[in-house]
């Protein structure tokens, strides 16, 4: 006797634990035949709700999709930016460009890879929501076939086979709507936390763009850079004359872009008051100018 | 023999593959019991493996309940205990 049940394993025992649900359930009836419209009103609710499951997760994982777009632009920009301050002689900038895109790389590899599960849930869902739907009329027929032939006494036996079958298929589909819902509600908290890293400004709010401090420093340097390339264009153009201005632009391609990288070394105390007076004109006028005032505020209540 | 593999349906299993489904079955019930969680997933992925193998897939209009009943394949070694117990994981 112990020897068996031992020996009994995982898998009988996994179905007893069914078997004995369903019988449960079937000892709750006084007529028979009561068990199967009961039944059957129940396989319609779970139907439902298994719908509602592959609904409830396909919405998730529109959520997720629209998250990892966002990141992966992110990571792209802050990629450009590194680029860009590394062109600038600002590998500091760079570096910190660099390191925030690491972060976002790291949170879009985990988003991927939970992406992933939802994807394949929702799939499983979906199978599962087809098959109850075949067992569901498989049922509906056989019902109607046992309420039309058998008396109450004569149906027991066929009523519970029925009921053991679809029982079994609506704990299975049960189970899997539960562990669809677990993994959602995860994979929500997982992109909860990652709204709130994005809004903090740790990953640099690329798509909003006010926090973005790299970004400013790198057009407050470009345009300073604009600057003074057109100012050394000038000097040239007074020291060597008009003739030597021609010869220049017949070679423009290789002159400018060595000009470009030595020109922020070589005036650098120059480059500082340009800065200066680049900050001015921005900060004086945008009080005279109610149109300008009142752009972010309609920005803001959209 | 009808085999279920939750989360994935039925399988009409050849009997004759009976006996090598047990010996898996016992491997993952050793685990369960030891608490070995490397050896249940090794375990639990052999024995679904054999499943698929042996069996068909039982068409999904057919009303059958089936002799034995398998975890789903990412099933961790807590869950199979839950499921082994009467107020477990079956809901309803």
């Amino acid at each position: 006797m112990k020897g068996t049940a031992a020996r009994m394993g995982v898998m009988k025992r996994v179905s007893l634990v069914f078997k004995a649900k369903a019988n449960k359930a079937l000892d709750k009836m006084e007529d028979p035949r009561e068990t199967l419209d009961y039944s059957y009103q129940r396989q319609l609710e779970l139907l439902t709700k298994v719908r509602r499951g592959v609904a409830d997760v396909a919405t998730s994982r529109k959520r997720v999709e629209l998250q990892m777009n966002q990141l992966q632009q992110q990571s792209n920009k802050l990629q450009d930016q590194a680029r860009k301050a590394l062109s600038m002689g600002r590998e500091d900038l760079a570096r910190e460009a660099l390191g925030r895109k690491s972060s976002a790389q790291v949170q879009l590899d985990e988003l991927q890879t939970q992406y992933a599960r939802l994807q394949g849930e929702e799939e499983k869902l979906t199978v599962a929501s087809q098959r109850l739907q075949s067992k569901v009329d498989a049922f509906r027929t056989r019902k109607e076939t046992i309420k039309a032939t058998y008396t109450a006494a004569e149906a027991q036996t066929r009523i519970n086979e029925a009921f053991s079958g679809i029982s079994e298929e609506m704990g299975d589909v049960g189970m899997a709507i539960q562990r669809a819902e677990d993994k959602t509600a995860q994979m929500q908290a997982r992109a909860g936390a990652i709204d709130e890293l994005m809004a903090s400004g740790a990953l640099d709010d690329a798509v909003g763009g006010h926090r973005d401090d790299i970004q400013s420093e790198l057009d407050m340097m470009s345009a300073s850079s604009d600057v003074e390339r057109e100012l050394a264009m000038l000097k040239g153009e007074i020291t060597t004359g008009a003739p030597k201005q021609l010869e220049g632009g017949a070679q423009n391609g290789a002159g400018q872009a060595a000009q470009g990288a030595q020109a922020p070394q070589a005036n650098q105390a120059d480059q500082q008051s340009q800065q200066a007076q680049q900050a001015q004109p921005a900060g004086l006028p945008v009080s005279d100018l109610p149109g300008l005032q009142d752009e972010p505020q309609d920005g803001d209540r959209s | 023999m009808i085999v279920r593999i939750l989360g994935e349906g039925q399988f009409r299993v050849d009997d004759a593959a009976t006996a090598e489904l047990n010996q898996l079955d016992a491997v993952l019930e050793t685990a369960v019991k030891h608490g070995d969680e490397a050896a249940f997933t090794d375990a639990l992925r052999n024995l679904l493996a054999q499943v698929r193998a042996h069996g068909s897939p039982l068409p999904a209009d057919i009303l059958e309940s089936s002799e034995l009943i398998l975890p789903h394949e990412d099933s961790s070694m807590d869950e199979v205990r839950k499921l082994l117990t009467d107020e477990g994981l079956i809901p309803g």
